[in-house]
């Protein structure tokens, strides 16, 4: 017990070894809270394809709050009640919106070649986001217990059984779809989401192609370069 | 030692220090959040959402008797689609191979289904028989399974000889498969089939397996996608009941099997279309994730040049200045 000898000096290092300051530390250097949540952007950030992003993420946040009630509710409830089915449609149309935000937001960062400078990653997790949307979905149409559902996956086995999936992911099983699709499947886009967002925090927004040195003081004009 | 020349690529490496400007990025997300739920709201309302009720084995057996019945002798015979499936119901095939690659047969089978019995012995065996299914089911007992197997095949064979005309089937030694055929017929016409295969012995029950197989060895769920326009080679994949816009995100996977060479009966690329276009959409997703780092694609943006009309106003602002 040492305790009551520890000196201040011996307490600070103490404290800077403890695996949550280093966490603190590391998070603060890689993030800290003006990149997290600025209140400036560069002035090239000005045009509507920024906004589909976010409405991709808003969109989300419908389709988790609607599927909660739809959760509590019971899978049934949406086939016999004007408000479940009322609920239901709000998820069916948050799927619709949140799947064609995030097509036009990749299509966006495409043409502005958004994983340069050091950003692959971020398009990266963004792609596997949009993936594993799509499985959230094809889950989603699984789990609705009615005709689509049926024929969906009396279709869907075949393809999933000759590539081998189908011994351990099967589409006619309802009770694994349903939760794959209510317990999983939120969890992996909303990390992939999570993860993709603290990403563009971090790099910051690409600025555009060719762009110039005069915005950037340390970097030199292509002609100087040139010259140099 | 020469300092580094800094290069364009820098600009997107380093910190951004030249113009900003102000950008409420959470007053942002707010106002994002209640447009996208006003918006879900009013398209909800306006057009609520696909739910054609699920088809049943009662609903099968009263419009479509006579193939429900031939299915069941299908079933029995074991010439029914899932009778010979393989993995991963049974072992009563291969599985479909691509080159050296078969993955269907390396898990063996997971979910095992027994036609014969799971869908017709079983069942019947499960309710309360009328005499004439009582005496076929002990009959069917008491035989040989090589005894079982020729009365089946006899009469699923006579019946596709009929063209599913159960009127113009000729006699035969048919054993028991008749009375058994027409007892599961009246039993799912009853609606007892329906409840019957879903309990499957058990009080709760959440795997649809042998319900659906069974149902699509008939006519009757095939019928139904069609008149809906849901098969395969009619954008079936991505589209769904009524005027709704479906799973418009799987135009890519959809397209491959509208092309005449995976829709042409009798070809080997049809028969591989499954995992053929399996295969295809993980390569093809595998680029898109690697885009930044494929030569040539990773520069299409830069030879098209959209990135203008995005940031037409900071290249507006480099020709002035």
């Amino acid at each position: 017990m040492k305790t009551a000898e520890t000196r201040p000096a011996e307490v600070d290092e103490a404290t800077d070894r403890m695996w949550t300051s280093r966490l603190r530390r590391l998070w603060l250097a890689k993030l800290p809270p003006d990149k997290l949540l600025p209140d400036r952007q560069p002035a090239y950030v000005a045009s509507w394809i920024y906004v589909f992003g976010v409405l991709s993420i808003a969109a989300f946040l419908v389709i988790l709050a609607t599927g909660l009630v739809l959760a509590f509710a019971g899978p049934a409830w949406y086939h016999s009640s004007s408000a479940g089915h009322l609920t239901n449609s709000l998820h069916f149309w948050g799927t619709q919106l949140f799947l064609m935000f995030m097509v036009i937001h990749l299509w966006g960062k495409f043409w502005m070649a958004a994983w340069r400078g050091r950003r692959a990653l971020t398009w990266v997790t963004g792609v596997i986001a949009f993936v594993a949307s799509i499985g959230t979905a094809f889950t989603g149409y699984l789990a609705q217990s009615n005709f689509d559902s049926q024929w969906i996956s009396f279709e869907a086995k075949d393809g999933l059984n000759t590539v081998g999936v189908g011994a351990f992911f099967n589409v006619t099983n309802y009770g694994q779809m349903l939760l794959i699709h209510a317990c999983l499947m939120p969890l992996v886009v909303g990390f992939l989401v999570v993860w993709h967002v603290l990403l563009v925090r971090r790099r910051g927004i690409v600025p555009p192609l060719e762009a110039f040195s005069n915005d950037v003081p340390d970097v030199v004009k292509p002609t100087e370069d040139a010259r140099s | 030692m020469s300092r580094r020349t800094p290069t364009r690529a820098d600009v997107a490496t380093q910190e951004w220090t030249g113009p900003s400007r102000h950008y409420d990025i959470v007053k942002e997300g707010v106002i994002a959040l209640v447009v996208v739920s006003l918006l879900t709201v009013g398209l909800a309302i306006l057009f609520g959402s696909p739910d054609e009720p699920s088809l049943t084995f009662k609903g099968w057996a009263t419009s479509a008797p006579d193939n429900f019945y031939a299915t069941t002798v299908a079933e029995l015979a074991g010439t029914s689609e899932s009778a010979g499936y393989g993995p991963p119901y049974n072992s009563a095939a291969d599985g479909l191979a691509v080159g050296p690659l078969n993955p269907q047969q390396w898990f063996g089978v997971t979910h095992a289904v027994d036609p014969p019995n799971d869908f017709v012995i079983t069942p019947l065996r499960a309710q309360q028989a009328p005499p004439s299914a009582g005496a076929a089911l002990k009959l069917w007992d008491t035989a040989t399974s090589e005894q079982q197997t020729t009365w089946a095949t006899n009469y699923d064979t006579a019946i596709t000889a009929a063209e599913g005309d159960l009127t113009h089937v000729a006699d035969g030694q048919y054993g028991p498969v008749p009375a058994l055929a027409l007892a599961l017929t009246d039993m799912a016409s009853a609606g007892s089939l329906d409840g019957i295969l879903m309990a499957q012995g058990n009080f709760y029950q959440t795997d649809y397996t042998k319900q659906i197989l069974f149902m699509g060895d008939g006519s009757y769920l095939d019928d139904a996608a069609t008149a809906a326009h849901l098969q395969g080679n009619t954008w079936g994949m991505m589209n769904e009941t009524g005027s709704y816009p479906g799973q418009a995100w799987l135009w890519l996977y959809s397209v491959w099997y509208q092309i005449p060479q995976t829709n042409s009966d009798g070809t080997w690329l049809t028969d591989h279309a499954d995992p053929g276009i399996f295969y295809v959409m993980m390569i093809l997703t595998l680029l898109l994730l690697l885009v930044p780092f494929i030569p040539g694609v990773r520069s299409i943006p830069k030879w098209i040049p959209i990135h203008r009309l995005i940031w037409r106003d900071y290249y507006r602002g480099q020709r002035t200045s």
